[in-house]
């Protein structure tokens, strides 16, 4: 989408960026930008057939559900939900790096963005070493017997099955989200070599705003999948 | 009386077929016109497989006994067949051939906004279709290429998985088109070239895009969500585990419905270029049918559950998705009737893309009407199921879409190749076709009525003499489709060179030398005109139109 | 006629007329339009054939024609519907009082279970005149029932019922296939459906049989020990199931559903689902303990504490959009 490449010296007096089949660089950006749209308007469709059957599910097992998501934890889930806003804030300041001149700035912002990244993805990998220690991954070895409906006067039990069918949506739907925030860290690791090699002026960073808006959308994701999964029906 | 008018060319002026030579240049290049053509070859040989899956589905039907192959193969063949006609021929072919090669020609671009990622869209598609390959050489799919649950995902042995990751990766092949043709369309429009300038191929295929970007990433999902719940035994559609069998079914043809349209808008496309050409007038209603593109996209994703008729949906769906499946089938009579409106005191050519393209006509109208009963609920209860409906989406699918291909492809020849098909021959192919076509798969309409199921290999006796007709239809048909792949190959040796605007036609594509440059125009063209300029074009004192190239 | 080469199905319910009626009014209007577009175009391509020197003339297009030609046809489209919903609709809500019939579908043979008692394998043998109405599910994978002569389909699903009905007016034997792509033998899930004359058809009923559905159900909810919870008295730690059948519940959590063949099946295969107002969620599950045939005769038989034929049938699941569905609410 717009990639430089390496300016030949005959390249006359357009960025060396500049692909030939565009007429000047205002174009080339334009469609950049808006490709970057489309496809996130792809990725919006994509996880969308997992909230739909999510949000259906939840209306059917609605009790079974807020056990299951009780069990989850949502101080992790949150520190991750604040980890990305905050990695959301930094991409937002690379590209004012960029945008005022300020290498150094530029690097260190996209760099505290990889390393939350980072962060999240651990904090994701010891939730799902405590789903799996707790028998909670659905298969052979699912277990949710016992488990009570929260608030439920007399006790009642979360019916094991449906208890399932959260935590299969909840590994698909995180899981998926995960591989997005992994491919999101190429990205971002290509933006940095970019900006390593002096490649973004304030006339031109196009790949830094386009993998800004990726990395914004994968935040956005992530602040709906919180609520979803981790506050069902906590007061 | 052909329209198409040979020249000499003493010296072959450099074009995009000429300028580098290789393999290397083919597998690696970011030109829109070739990747188009690698399309066209992949795509050919994916109708093939498709079509040799046919010839042993009609074989198998000639009597009421499962005899010629198991009842396994057979479920295998006709799942396959779908598969490949949809995924790895019907909905790439006029976008990613036709679409590819002319979008930027026609909106007066060098080449479409992503290049690189037009490329990697191919390569997709390829993985997919090896994928595929691979699939059905070591097992096979026998699922339908509807691949209902839980049949799908906890009662058959099947490569599932596989086929899913190949439908998948090819998925992505088409987003990755439909994205490339939005952008183009938006941001590389030559000057002059204003949205009500623009030819109405373009505007079909920016209709098909939207559906491609939309609808093709809910398949994805429903493909993954397929694929775990068979490897690992979840239970979001296998109602033994709390799951919902209908919940896959909508997710299904969330997709699937919008993806006919996929098929045949861009057909719709082609057929208004061909007849605006061959009637020597501008398109009857150029707004309206414009528009009607766009409607059909958007009504299209609001129709899903009509396929769902009798599937367990409460009676108030049913009632509220018929209403909607008609509400779709009015932008496509308004089509309908606009290109009859243009033939009213037109010049009238009979060449053999017009003869396409009123082969379409007639078919597309009936397979049209068809549908209007399956929108009945009344009559739906009966047909759904049956051949009737294999006859209905046959009549759009190769009927309405096939033919348009089949016109497009003809018409545009030229262009692409810089020869001249062989005139008469292709009228004969394209008679063959239409009388093929009609004996194929009319008797289904009347077999389905009378209640022969889909998918069935033995039937009950009675069934036979419909069945027979229809195999001679096909075999026929079949002779009507490798014609013409025969005379294209042929002209690309032996076919007279093509001047480069060989049926003085409308359109920034045909400004430019038969084969264009790589880069397509010399000089950015600047539009001052009205798109189908016909009567500009057929003034005896025209102004010299400069030829670029 | 054409017995070898049938280009119209037989006309055997009350139903196929009035599919038939719709159909050919829809060849009707629909050869009309063929042909008026047919000749339009063969008359355009004849009569305006390029001639040396007559230019084509330009029309830019006509909005009162676009107005036109989409007005009517939507108009003519509405009428389509109204009539297809309306047979629609008749084919959708059994009377009451049909005699009813318990469907089993496998892969790859149909079970059938008269509520009398009789029990079939690929055919169904019913009496001319009466209204049948079938309460299908099955064992594994997604099939559906089909009698063309009928004009009646329904797909039978895993976990649920559902429920399809007829009036056969003419005796004979007629197909019944399978139209959902079901596997292997897909194409050979066929039977018959034998029309009889109603004294025939009771010279067949007597010919053996197990004894009404509704007894074998008694049977089973006796042996399975559900009488012990379920009592006739305010004391059971169940409800009592005396006339509850069609009724509307009011469960724990305050929805009210309809006490459907759905209701009573999901009761028994996942009873925390819907619990009744004022009892505790004690029930086992016997998901696994009994088969679907089992399951059908214990519905019969809680249909039948309701005098199930009598005045206070309520024809459960005609109207789906109230009726209770496992899951709450069926993904419509």
């Amino acid at each position: 989408m717009g990639a430089p490449t390496v300016g030949s010296a005959s390249h006359g007096s357009h960025n060396p960026a500049l692909l030939h089949h565009f007429v000047d660089e205002e174009q080339q950006r334009d469609a950049a930008n808006l490709g970057m749209w489309i496809f996130l308007a792809t990725e919006v469709m994509f996880f969308g057939g997992l909230f739909c059957a999510y949000l259906i599910y939840r209306g059917w097992y609605f009790p079974d559900f807020a056990a299951a998501s009780r069990s989850i934890d949502a101080l992790l889930g949150g520190t991750n939900t604040a980890v990305l806003i905050c990695s959301s804030l930094t991409v937002v300041l690379a590209i004012y790096a960029a945008q005022t001149s300020r290498r150094v700035m530029l690097i260190a912002m996209l760099v505290l963005t990889m390393l939350f990244g980072c962060v999240f993805l651990g904090i994701k990998a010891k939730e799902y070493r405590d789903k799996f220690v707790e028998h909670h991954v659905p298969g052979a070895s699912f277990n949710f017997d016992h488990e009570q409906i929260p608030g439920s006067s007399p006790v009642r039990y979360a019916n094991p099955r449906h208890a399932e069918i959260f935590f299969a949506l909840y590994f698909i739907m995180t899981g998926l989200h995960a591989l997005h925030m992994i491919i999101g860290l190429g990205i971002f690791t290509w933006l940095l070599w970019m900006a390593w090699k002096g490649r973004f002026t304030p006339e031109y960073h196009t790949p830094l705003e386009i993998g800004g808006l990726y990395w914004h959308f994968v935040d956005i994701v992530w602040i709906y999948l919180f609520p979803l999964l981790y506050l069902i029906d906590r007061h | 009386m052909s329209m198409a008018t040979a020249t000499t060319q003493p010296v072959e002026r450099e074009n995009y077929l000429n300028k580098h030579y290789g393999v290397g240049s083919w597998l690696f290049t970011t030109d829109h016109k070739r990747i188009a053509l690698l399309y066209l070859a992949s795509i050919t040989f994916f109708f093939f497989i498709g079509g040799f899956f046919a010839l042993l589905i009609r074989l198998e039907l000639l009597t009421p006994a499962g005899d010629l192959v198991q009842a396994d193969t057979y479920n295998k063949l006709f799942t396959q067949h779908g598969m490949v006609m949809v995924f790895f021929f019907l909905i790439p072919s006029i976008p990613a051939v036709l679409g590819n090669f002319l979008v930027p020609m026609m909106v007066g671009a060098k080449d479409l906004a992503f290049p690189r990622i037009n490329l990697l869209s191919w390569y997709l598609y390829i993985i997919g279709g090896i994928l595929m390959l691979h699939c059905m050489l070591t097992g096979g799919v026998d699922t339908g290429w509807t691949f209902y649950t839980p049949f799908s995902t906890a009662f058959t042995n099947t490569k599932i998985v596989e086929a899913g990751l190949a439908i998948f990766v090819a998925g992505f092949s088409s987003i990755l088109t439909g994205l490339n043709f939005v952008v183009t369309i938006h941001r590389m429009r030559a000057p002059g070239m204003t949205w009500s300038r623009l030819p109405l191929f373009i505007w079909a295929h920016y209709a098909t895009s939207i559906i491609q970007i939309l609808g093709t990433p809910v398949l994805a999902i429903t493909i993954v969500l397929v694929a775990v719940e068979r490897t690992l035994h979840l239970g979001i559609f296998d109602p033994k585990l709390g799951g919902d069998p209908l919940l896959f079914q909508h997710l299904f043809w969330f997709y699937s419905h919008p993806a006919v349209y996929i098929m045949i808008l861009p057909s719709m496309g082609v057929v208004t270029e061909i007849i605006a050409c061959f009637s020597r007038k501008r398109i009857f209603g150029y707004s309206f049918v414009a528009l009607s593109s766009i409607a059909i996209a958007v009504f299209g994703f609001l129709v899903w559950a009509h396929h769902m008729f009798v599937a367990g949906i409460s009676v108030y769906a049913a009632l509220v998705f018929s209403i909607l499946s008609y509400a779709v089938a009015v932008p496509s009579a308004v089509k309908v009737f606009n290109w009859t409106a243009t033939l009213y005191k037109g010049s009238i050519h009979y060449d053999a893309p017009m003869l396409y393209a009123f082969g379409f006509l007639g078919l597309f109208t009936i397979g049209g009407l068809t549908g209007l009963f399956l929108a009945a609920l009344g009559i739906n209860v009966h047909v759904t199921d049956t051949y009737f409906v294999v006859a209905h989406f046959h009549y759009i699918m190769v009927g309405g879409a096939v033919m348009g291909y089949l016109g497009g492809m003809h018409f545009w020849w030229p262009k692409i190749s810089g020869k001249l098909y062989p005139e008469g021959w292709a009228r004969l192919a394209a008679l063959i076709v239409f009388i093929g076509f009609n004996l194929t798969f009319f008797p289904q309409f009347i077999l389905g009525y009378v209640g022969m199921p889909r998918r069935y290999y033995q039937y009950p006796p009675e069934f036979q003499v419909l069945n027979v007709l229809s195999t001679a239809g096909a075999t026929i048909l079949g002779v009507g489709y490798l014609l013409p792949m025969i005379y294209f190959l042929w002209s690309m040796r032996y076919g007279k060179p093509a001047p480069d605007n060989p049926w003085n036609a409308a359109g920034l594509e045909w400004k430019t030398a038969s084969p264009p440059p790589t880069f397509n125009f010399d000089k950015e063209p600047v539009v001052t005109w009205e798109a189908y300029n016909y009567e500009e074009l057929d003034a005896p004192h025209k102004e010299e139109v400069p030829v670029a190239g | 006629m054409f017995d070898n080469f049938p280009l119209w199905p037989d006309r055997a319910s009350s139903a196929a007329g009035n599919v038939d009626a719709l159909y050919i009014f829809l060849i009707i209007v629909s050869g009309m339009m063929t042909l008026l577009i047919f000749t339009a175009v063969i008359y355009f391509a004849a009569r305006y054939r390029h001639r040396r020197g007559v230019p084509a003339e330009q029309i830019e297009g006509s909005i009162p024609l676009e107005l036109t030609w989409s007005i009517i046809p939507l108009g003519v489209f509405m009428v389509i519907f109204l009539w297809g919903a309306v047979v629609y609709f008749k084919g959708r809500t059994p009377p009451r009082d049909s005699t009813e019939v318990y469907v089993v579908a496998k892969q790859w043979m149909w079970k059938l279970e008269h509520a009398e008692g009789q029990r079939e394998i690929n055919e169904l043998h019913v009496p001319v005149g009466r209204d049948v109405k079938l309460i299908m599910t099955s064992q594994d994978v997604i099939h559906s029932f089909f009698v063309p002569a009928f004009r009646m389909k329904q797909d039978v699903l895993p976990g649920r019922y559902t429920v399809a009905w007829f009036r056969a007016t003419k005796p004979g034997t007629y197909h019944l296939f399978c139209a959902e792509y079901c596997g292997t033998q897909h194409s050979g899930m066929i039977g018959s459906i034998i029309v009889m004359e109603p004294a025939q058809y009771e010279a067949w009923m007597s010919g053996g049989s197990t004894g009404p559905l509704s007894a074998t159900g008694e049977k089973i909810f006796a042996e399975l020990g559900c009488a012990t919870c379920h009592r006739t008295d305010t004391q059971g730690r169940g409800p009592n199931l005396m006339g509850v059948f069609g009724k509307p519940v009011l469960l724990e959590d305050g929805r009210t559903v309809v006490a459907d063949e759905n209701y009573v099946r999901e009761s028994i295969l996942d009873p925390g689902a819907k619990v009744v107002n004022g009892f505790k969620p004690v029930m086992p599950t016997f998901q696994g303990i009994v088969s679907d045939e089992q399951l059908n005769a214990l519905v019969a038989y809680v249909k039948s504490l309701s005098g199930a034929s009598g005045p206070g049938a309520h024809p459960a699941l005609a109207v789906p959009a109230k009726s209770s569905t496992p899951n709450g609410s069926q993904v419509q």
